[in-house]
C-alpha cells in the first residue's frame, strides 16, 4: 500500500494535475475569503466554507479521474493486479494519495484563520471544526469519484460523470422539495450530503455527521474493490 | 513447478480457453505458440492472476493462485503483451516502485542495479520512460518481471515490435534465464520459439493441438519419418543401396538427383545412408530430415483445429 501511495503522489506532482488543482482551489477559496470576510467585514468563515462545495465538486473528479480509468487504458493495472498486494491495499493507496493532495488544498484555511487573527480574534474552534468537515466531505467525494473511475476506461468519462454526481449532490435539496411523496422525500433527506455538512460550517461537531461521511467513504471504497474484482471474473 | 489443470475461460458465449492442461518442470523454457487470438494471452493472464478462470486450477510451486494469491504472485514475474509502464516516471524510479510493490526482500539499490545491467539499461536509469523507444520500454518491462528473482517468469510476446538486433538480445536473455528460472513465453513466430525453447505447446482456438520437445515436435507429429537427399550418381544403384538399409520403408526419386527416403519412426538412418553412399562412391550433396518444415506443420495444426468452422 505504501508503494502505491508513494507512486500516486509522485504521479500527481510529476504531472500538472496537483498544481492545477491546488492553484484553482487556492484562487477560489481566496476569492471567497476576500469577498465574505474582508468586503463583508466578518470573522466568520462559515460562508466561505459553505461555498467551497462548488469548487470541490469540480476539482475532485479531476483529481481522481485517472486513478483506475487510466491504469486500465494504459494496461498498467496488469502490474498492480499481478503483484502480491490485495485489491483493498491498491484502492486504499490510491484513495490516500488523492486525499493527501486534497488535504494540502484545505490547509489553506488555517492560513485564512491566521490572516483574520491580525484584525480580530478568529473563532478557532469553528475554523478547525469546519476544516474537519470539509476534509470529511472531500474524503467521501473522493471515494465516490474513485468508484466512478473504476467503472470506465476513459478518464474524460470518469471526470464528467463525477462532476454530474457532484451536481446531483448539490441540487439534491431542490429535488427533494419537489417530490410530492412524503416518505420518499424523507428518505432522500437522510442521504442529502450537504445537510451533514452545514453543521460543521456553524462549528457544530456531531457524531452523526462524522459517521455519515466516514460510512459513505467506506462504502464507496468497498464498491470500488468489488468493481475491480468483478472485472477480473467477467 | 507450474501445473495447469482443465483451464477454461469464457467471455459470455465465446470460449477463449477451452479445457487446457499442461505442466512445466523447474528450469524448463516452454514456448507457447499460436496464431493471434488463440488464447495465449488469456492463459498467461490467468496463470499470473490478472483475470480469473471460469473453471480449472493453476498451481505454481505448490500454491494455488485463487486460494493463496499473494504467495503465488510473489513467485511469478510477468511481462504482459503491453509492458505495464508508468510513462511519467524515470526508469530507476519505476523499478524502485515495482520493487516495493512486489515486496522484494533484497538489497534494493544493488538488486535494481544488477537487473538493469542484465537488460542493458544501466546507462538509461534517469531517462523518463515516455521518451524511450519501444525496444527500451520492452527492456524496462523485462527488468520489472525479473525483480526479486522470481522462480517463474512469464513473458507474453516479448519480441514483438523489436528490431532484429534487439530480438536476438532478448532471445539470448530468455535462454540464459532458463538456467535459473522456469520460463513460459509466447510468440506467434515459430522460428523464435524453436530457437529458444526446450518444449513447445501449440495452441489454437483455445485448445492445445501439440505438446512436445522442441526437437521432437516434427517427428512426433508427422508419423513415419522422411529424409530427403540429393546424391550424385547412378539412380538405380543409389535406390537399391538405400533400400538395403534395415529401417528404410520406401525410397522415391523426387526428380533431378533428389531422393526421398521414408523410414520407421524412432529410427535414425542418416549414418547408414551416408556409409551406403560412400560405398558406391556417390557423393551426398545435401541431406535434410523431416518432410514438413516446422512452419508447414504449424500451419497444418492450427488450420486443422479450425477445420470445424470452415
Amino acid at each position: 500500500m505504501a508503494a502505491i501511495y508513494k507512486r500516486e503522489l509522485s504521479g500527481y506532482f510529476n504531472s500538472a494535475i496537483a498544481y492545477v488543482v491546488l492553484a484553482v482551489f487556492f484562487f477560489f477559496s481566496g476569492f471567497f475569503f476576500y469577498a465574505y470576510c474582508f468586503v463583508g467585514d466578518t470573522t466568520s468563515l462559515s460562508y466561505v466554507f459553505a461555498n467551497m462545495f462548488y469548487i470541490i465538486m469540480f476539482i475532485i473528479p479531476v483529481l481522481t479521474m485517472k486513478t483506475f480509468a487510466e491504469e486500465k487504458r494504459q494496461k498498467t493495472d496488469q502490474a498492480l493486479l499481478t503483484s502480491p498486494v490485495s485489491l483493498t491495499e491498491i484502492v486504499l493507496g490510491k484513495f490516500l494519495g488523492a486525499f493527501t493532495v486534497y488535504g494540502l488544498c484545505c490547509v489553506i484555511f488555517l492560513l485564512y484563520g491566521v490572516v483574520i487573527s491580525f484584525f480580530a480574534q478568529p473563532q478557532w474552534s469553528v475554523v478547525l471544526c469546519t476544516l474537519l468537515g470539509i476534509l470529511l466531505l472531500g474524503a467521501s467525494m473522493i471515494a465516490i469519484n474513485i468508484f466512478i473511475s473504476s467503472l470506465t476506461e476513459s478518464m474524460v468519462v470518469a471526470a464528467v460523470v463525477g462532476m454530474a454526481a457532484g451536481l446531483v449532490i448539490d441540487t439534491m435539496g431542490y429535488f427533494i422539495s419537489i417530490i410530492p411523496v412524503p416518505w420518499i422525500s424523507a428518505a432522500l433527506e437522510k442521504i442529502n450530503f450537504l445537510n451533514y455538512y452545514t453543521n460543521f460550517t456553524y462549528g457544530i461537531l456531531s457524531v452523526v455527521d462524522v459517521v455519515f461521511y466516514l460510512s459513505v467513504t467506506g462504502l464507496f471504497l468497498f464498491f470500488t474493490v468489488r468493481a475491480l474484482e468483478r472485472r477480473r471474473w467477467s | 513447478m507450474i501445473e495447469v489443470k482443465n483451464l477454461t475461460k469464457r467471455y459470455g458465449k465465446i470460449t477463449a480457453v477451452d479445457n487446457i492442461s499442461f505442466s512445466v518442470d523447474t528450469g524448463e523454457v516452454l514456448g507457447f505458440l499460436g496464431p493471434n487470438g488463440a488464447g495465449k494471452s488469456t492463459t498467461m493472464n490467468i496463470i499470473t492472476g490478472y483475470i480469473s478462470s471460469t473453471s480449472g486450477t493453476v498451481t505454481v510451486d505448490g500454491s494455488e493462485i485463487l486460494a493463496d494469491p499473494k504467495k503465488t504472485k510473489q513467485k511469478i514475474g510477468y511481462l504482459p503483451e503491453i509492458p505495464p509502464l508508468y510513462t511519467d516516471m524515470t526508469v530507476r524510479k519505476y523499478l524502485e516502485f515495482m520493487f516495493d510493490l512486489k515486496r522484494v526482500r533484497l538489497p534494493k539499490k544493488e538488486h535494481i542495479a544488477e537487473i538493469m545491467r542484465l537488460v542493458s539499461l544501466d546507462k538509461h536509469g534517469d531517462r523518463i520512460i515516455k521518451n524511450l523507444s519501444k525496444g527500451f520500454r520492452q527492456r524496462v518491462g523485462f527488468a520489472q518481471a525479473l525483480l526479486g528473482n522470481p522462480p517463474v517468469i512469464i513473458l507474453d510476446e516479448p519480441t514483438v515490435g523489436l528490431d532484429p538486433k534487439q530480438i536476438i538480445e532478448i532471445r539470448r536473455l530468455i535462454k540464459s534465464l532458463g538456467k535459473k528460472h522456469t520460463v513460459i513465453f509466447s510468440s506467434h513466430v515459430l522460428s523464435e520459439i524453436s530457437a529458444t525453447c526446450d518444449r513447445i505447446i501449440i495452441i489454437s482456438d483455445g485448445k492445445i493441438v501439440a505438446d512436445a520437445k522442441a526437437d521432437e515436435l516434427q517427428s512426433v507429429l508427422s508419423g513415419e519419418q522422411r529424409l530427403s537427399l540429393t546424391v550424385e550418381g547412378n539412380p538405380t544403384q543409389i535406390t537399391e543401396e538405400l533400400e538395403k538399409i534395415p529401417d528404410v520403408l520406401k525410397v522415391k526419386k523426387t526428380g533431378g538427383s533428389g531422393y526421398s527416403v521414408e523410414y520407421r519412426q524412432g529410427a535414425d538412418v542418416r549414418r547408414e545412408a551416408f556409409s551406403a553412399m560412400e560405398r558406391i562412391n556417390a557423393p551426398i550433396l545435401e541431406m535434410k530430415s523431416g518432410n514438413e518444415s516446422l512452419e508447414e506443420l504449424y500451419l497444418r495444426l492450427t488450420e486443422n483445429a479450425k477445420g470445424g468452422e470452415r
